[in-house]
Parts: structure tokens; C-alpha cells; sequence
């Protein structure tokens, strides 16, 4: 299946951006002429195909998360077009909106932040039944909420519908919001950093669910992850984020493998295998992330590129398809 | 040399319901210049066996047996002032989370300068230009030493971190989880410099992860621990190949490796035990896929597999030292 054709693919986002204005004193204001803006998103394109897992990766501050909260208009998103089923969500009014959120879901990353501690299981996984009047009996919303709850991958959902969060472990409770988000059979969800809460021994089991649910069900992830190897072992393809753009996107395989952006080569060569390697001697790059509201000129990528040349301080290189299938923005693959 | 030597140290914490079991029978020792990876889950127990080693405990806890030796000194029933004299100078800690350790409301330099003037009996003078000689050695600006915590970013409060723990040259150095909270480029660059470091200095250094691949790419040896037990310990490299406890086989197996097969691995079953009511005879036992009748019944005691590799199985009891 040819994932980049805009027929086959569930949702296709272009130009996206999401730009917050900074809250300056009055003083600042009157001394300087431009409001600062927070380019946490800024231009970026991608699209996701009927049962794909698209990764979006990169350090923090690069813009994944709000990403992810712009297609689903949780930030509303200040330029660009998501497409969802051809449909441009930026222009959904409340109804609509509404209908498109029972068909696309989120998944937080710390199950211990996102359930309400006070509603029980039961009350939990219902409650997206009840917002949106979607059972009219009791015994049919049981029956929804237990679905949901099996096929989170929870034994004896009848047992746990009275139980608390706190009587949850970590797993449990992010099988408890899986749930929560399956119970309205969505096509399509935004899975933000759903294990980097959870031990590693445990990690593998949700992981598994997700892809298990993509393979029965058809759901579409866009998975959210600072972890490349995560991101390798569970998606088809992975876009890598810097500064709110992307800055390669492409096969799974051949992003972590032969990766062509220096940004992304720099990411792969730190991650971890279950070796001793020693560090000493290994060329890392220099400093972290810069601030979105600076973002540099040209290549925003430029001060911290091993392989900077003149041009990369001045142009900033468009992002287009090196190869088939293969996307990057620098001026040099 | 032997800088740290413990034995059989247990430290529980006294809650209404009973003892939590935090660690037991904790042995480990450090020999000068050498890293020793603890790694383990949350709740098995790292942290807990790391405070006892300083007795920075919660007043709940109470380390119930076994010695600690520092530098041939027993610390066990050291009072508070010769602990104080030991701290800082010859075991010093990192934590993880930089922004909770650090005073946010004092220059990090100022923070620095206390130290040193209390613990090196320096003057003002002489303790400020060692905190710009420290903040050097950390790469971080000396310019920006009395800047506030809030305006440095979490690798660089991590750094800061750094150079406060090495500011009296202590011989030992612990990091519980220091680098967890960072992105994955500072977090190898902050792992470079703690091994720059520890071999410049030839100090000692335990660092506490649940991440094992912290301990790949720093330690030279590595202790495992579940449900506040050692399991097994070794040479990185042996344990990293040769895994001879379930647990330390099924924790790398679920280890991606981007050298090897695109696979999920299967999880561990169950959950860690509720150290209020450990279970009886292996703490693993309830989810080991080799367990049989013995190991619910009797504690496994350590085997020695090979040179300086340990593990905790009755599985491996019929296996004599190669």
C-alpha cells in the first residue's frame, strides 16, 4: 500500500502550524515593536494510511505533543489543513467536531495524571458513552464498557468495574485508559508517549495491545515518542520532529538504518543496545534544543549540525522527497 | 582498594500495617575508580538500598543489620556529626530530579560556596573561584554562576548538580536515576561527563537506573535488583550476554535492540510484589515462566557462575563455577 497517496490515507495534515503569542509586560511591549511568538508547531505536512502507525519523534520542546493535540483541535492549530476522511477538521463546527472525536481518540502518557482518581473503572470507560448518548440501557453501556475493557487486554472486566484507579497498577491504569478511549471504537488515535511511565518489563504488553489492536481492528496510531528504538520496534514509518517541522520522514527500517539528515543521524547514533559501549570518544552534539521563540535563520538545525556548511546558515531547505518515499529537509541529501 | 563495602545490610520502613521489606540482605562492594550499575523497577527496592548507604532515610526506616564500610570505616553506628563529616567529602550524591534538589530561590553558585565553606572550611574567595574552576569543569559558562536555577536548563541543572557533587572531591559518588528526567542527547552527554569524570578522578560511582542501557553505556559491573533483592550481579558484559536469572533474561529480552530482530518481546506476567507481604521462597517465583514447587518454598541462595558473576536461582544450583 502506497501510504503517501492522498486516496488510500485516512488523514492527511498540510502546513500545519500552531503558533502561541507570548504575554509580554507593558514595558516590553512599548521597547519592542514585534509580540513574540512560540512557534511550537510550524509548517508540517504528513499523512497517515488506513491501519498505519506513524511515529512522530524528537526531544522535547520540538512540538510532537502539540502535534498530536492540533490535529484533534485540543490547541487549535493557527494555519494549515488536517484532512481527516477528506474532511478539513480545522473547519468542523461543535457537531461535527463532536462526531469526529468519537473516531478519533487520545492516549496520555502518565496513567497516574490522566484518569480521575475519584470515578471508578466502570464510571471511567462509560463516561465517553454517556457524553455523547451513544447507549440508551444500562445493560448495553455494561456491555460496551466490558468490550472495551477485554479488549484493552484487562481480565474479569466485570470485577474491576468498581474499583479506583489506586487499586490499579501502572499497566493496569494504562490499559484502563486505552480503554477508555476504545469504548467509542475509534479509527484513529493520537498515543502520546503511552509507556515512558511504565516500567520496561511491563512496556512490551501495552505495546503489544496497540499493535494487536491495529492488526484486528484497523486502528491508526500516530504514536508520539522521544525513544527511537521504541519507535523503530512498533511503527511503519517515523517522522522526526526538530523545532516544529519535520525534519525526515520515512520507512521505519530505513530512517533508523541509514538515516539521512544529520539531526537524525546524530539521534540514532545514541541509541542505546544492550552492549557495554563506552562513551568516551563518542562525538555527541552540542547543547540542547533551542528556545521556538528564537528559532535560528536558515537551517533551524544549523548551529548545532556537525556537517554545516555557509549555505545552511542563510537558506532554509525546503522539505521534499530525496528518495521514494523518503522526505528530509536539509540542503545536502 | 576497597572503597565501599557492604554486607547483608536490610533497611525496612515501619508503616501502620507492618514492615515494608524495602531491601534485604543487600552485598555489594566498590573498588576505587570502578562504576557499579543498580538496576532494577520502580518499587524493587534501588533507591532505598542507596539512601541507607548515606543514611539520608526517611525517619519511617530502619536499617535493621549488616555493615557498611567506607574507606574501612564502619558507618553503621556512626552518629550524625561523623556522618556529616562523611558526606559531601567522601560520598557524595546526585539526584534525579535537579529542579527538587537544587534551593531554587539561591544562586547556584552560592549553593556551591556553602558547600565548599563548610565542608573544606574555605574562605569566601578561595570557595567562589572553586565554583568557577568546578563550573568549567562541568562545561557550563563560570559567568553564569550566579544565575538561579530556574534559568538553566535541565541538562545544565543536571551539570550543576554534578559539580556541586564533586565539589570536595568526594571518592565516591552515587547518581540515583541522573539522568531520567533528560532528553536523549544530554542524557548521553551528562553520562559522558560523569565518565570523564569518575576517570579523571578515579572515583567510585553507583548509579542507580531502572534503565539498562544507562548501565551499558557506563558501568563497569552491575547489580540487579527485584523486590529488594539482589538477583544477580556481574561484569556488564557477562550479564548483558550471558543472563542467568529469569528476570535478567526476561529484562533484556525486552531490551530493543536496533542491532538485532524487529520484534516485541513478550512482557513479564503480573506485577511486582507488595513488599508489605512478600511471597515466600523466591520473590519471583509468582511470575517466573521456569518456577517449580521449590522455588515457592525456599529463598534461593546466590550461585557463582564464573568470575565475580552471582545470580539468585535454584534453577542454577546443580551449575558449579566454570
Amino acid at each position: 500500500m502506497n501510504h503517501n497517496s492522498n486516496n488510500h490515507s485516512l488523514l492527511s495534515v498540510s502546513g500545519l502550524e500552531v503558533h502561541f503569542a507570548v504575554r509580554t509586560g507593558f514595558l516590553t511591549s512599548l521597547i519592542s515593536k514585534n509580540d513574540s511568538l512560540v512557534r511550537a508547531v510550524d509548517g508540517l505536512g504528513f499523512s497517515l494510511g488506513r491501519g498505519e502507525i506513524l511515529c512522530l519523534a524528537g526531544e522535547s520542546g520540538s512540538g510532537k505533543t502539540t502535534t498530536g493535540k492540533a490535529i484533534l483541535r485540543l490547541i487549535e492549530p493557527t494555519g494549515g489543513e488536517v484532512l481527516f476522511k477528506d474532511e478539513d477538521v480545522c473547519r468542523f463546527n461543535r457537531s461535527k467536531l463532536r462526531k469526529f472525536r468519537q473516531e478519533a481518540q487520545i492516549i496520555f502518557q502518565d496513567p497516574y495524571e490522566s484518569l480521575n482518581p475519584r470515578q471508578t473503572v466502570f464510571a471511567t470507560v462509560a463516561e465517553p458513552l454517556e457524553v455523547n448518548r451513544i447507549c440508551h440501557s444500562i445493560k448495553e453501556k455494561e456491555e460496551r464498557v466490558e468490550e472495551a475493557l477485554c479488549d484493552a487486554g484487562l481480565s474479569n472486566p466485570r470485577e474491576l468495574f468498581i474499583r479506583y484507579p489506586h487499586e490499579l497498577s501502572g499497566g493496569q491504569r494504562q490499559r484502563l485508559a486505552i480503554a477508555s478511549a476504545l469504548v467509542l471504537k475509534p479509527k484513529f488515535i493520537v498515543a502520546d508517549e503511552p509507556v515512558s511511565m511504565l516500567d520496561l518489563s511491563i512496556r512490551a504488553g501495552i505495546l503489544k495491545l496497540m499493535v494487536d489492536l491495529r492488526d484486528n481492528k484497523g486502528i491508526s496510531y500516530l504514536f508520539i515518542t522521544h525513544d527511537l528504538s521504541l519507535a523503530w520496534l512498533v511503527s511503519d514509518r517515523i517522522a522526526i520532529m526538530y523545532l516544529g517541522k519535520i525534519v525526515e520522514l520515512g520507512d521505519a527500517d530505513a530512517v533508523i538504518k541509514s538515516p539521512m539528515h544529520p539531526y537524525t543521524k546524530a539521534l540514532v547514533s545514541v541509541i542505546p543496545v544492550p552492549k557495554r559501549i563506552s562513551l568516551i570518544g563518542k562525538t555527541l552534539l552540542k547543547g540542547e534544543t533551542p528556545d521556538p521563540i528564537n528559532i535560528p535563520a536558515g537551517c533551524r538545525f544549523h548551529p548545532r549540525c556537525p556537517e554545516v556548511q555557509p549555505r545552511c546558515r542563510v537558506e532554509e531547505p525546503f522539505y521534499r522527497e530525496a528518495e521514494p518515499g523518503r522526505f528530509g529537509a536539509c540542503h545536502f541529501i | 582498594m576497597k572503597l565501599l563495602e557492604v554486607q547483608n545490610m536490610t533497611t525496612y520502613y515501619k508503616l501502620k500495617e507492618g514492615y515494608v521489606r524495602a531491601c534485604e540482605n543487600i552485598s555489594l562492594h566498590l573498588e576505587q575508580g570502578e562504576a557499579l550499575g543498580l538496576v532494577g523497577e520502580s518499587a524493587s527496592g534501588k533507591t532505598t538500598a542507596a539512601l541507607s548507604l548515606i543514611k539520608l532515610l526517611p525517619e519511617n526506616a530502619q536499617v535493621m543489620g549488616g555493615s557498611i564500610r567506607i574507606n574501612n570505616r564502619d558507618i553503621a553506628g556512626a552518629s550524625e556529626e561523623e556522618l556529616r563529616s562523611i558526606r559531601w567529602k567522601e560520598i557524595a550524591i546526585i539526584f534525579q530530579g535537579a529542579m527538587n534538589a537544587l534551593n531554587p530561590v539561591r544562586r547556584i553558585g552560592a549553593q556551591i560556596v556553602e558547600a565548599l565553606r563548610i565542608h573544606e572550611k574555605m574562605t569566601e574567595k578561595e570557595a567562589c573561584y572553586r565554583a568557577a574552576e568546578l563550573f568549567e569543569k562541568v562545561e557550563i559558562d563560570p559567568a553564569r554562576v550566579r544565575e538561579y536555577p530556574h534559568e538553566f536548563s535541565g541538562g545544565m541543572r543536571q551539570r550543576a548538580m554534578i559539580a556541586m557533587a564533586i565539589a570536595c572531591s568526594p571518592k565516591i559518588v552515587i547518581g540515583d536515576e541522573p539522568t531520567t528526567a533528560l532528553d536523549v542527547m544530554v542524557q548521553a552527554q551528562v553520562l559522558q561527563l560523569l565518565e570523564q569524570l569518575r576517570r579523571e578522578r578515579q572515583m567510585g560511582m553507583i548509579l542507580i537506573t531502572h534503565d539498562l542501557s544507562v548501565v551499558g553505556e557506563t558501568c563497569d559491573r552491575v547489580a540487579v535488583m527485584y523486590a529488594g533483592r539482589i538477583v544477580e550481579s556481574g561484569l556488564t558484559e557477562t550479564v548483558f550476554e550471558k543472563p542467568a536469572h529469569p528476570y535478567t533474561q526476561a529484562l533484556i529480552a525486552a531490551f530493543p535492540n536496533i542491532e538485532g530482530e524487529r520484534y516485541l518481546a513478550s512482557s513479564i506476567p503480573g506485577n511486582p510484589p507488595n513488599l508489605l507481604y512478600p511471597p515466600a521462597g523466591c520473590r519471583f517465583h509468582e511470575r517466573c515462566g521456569q518456577a517449580y514447587a521449590r522455588c515457592s518454598e525456599e529463598e534461593p541462595l546466590a550461585v557463582e557462575l564464573s568470575n565475580r558473576h552471582n545470580a539468585s536461582c535454584h534453577l542454577l544450583q546443580g551449575r558449579v563455577r566454570i
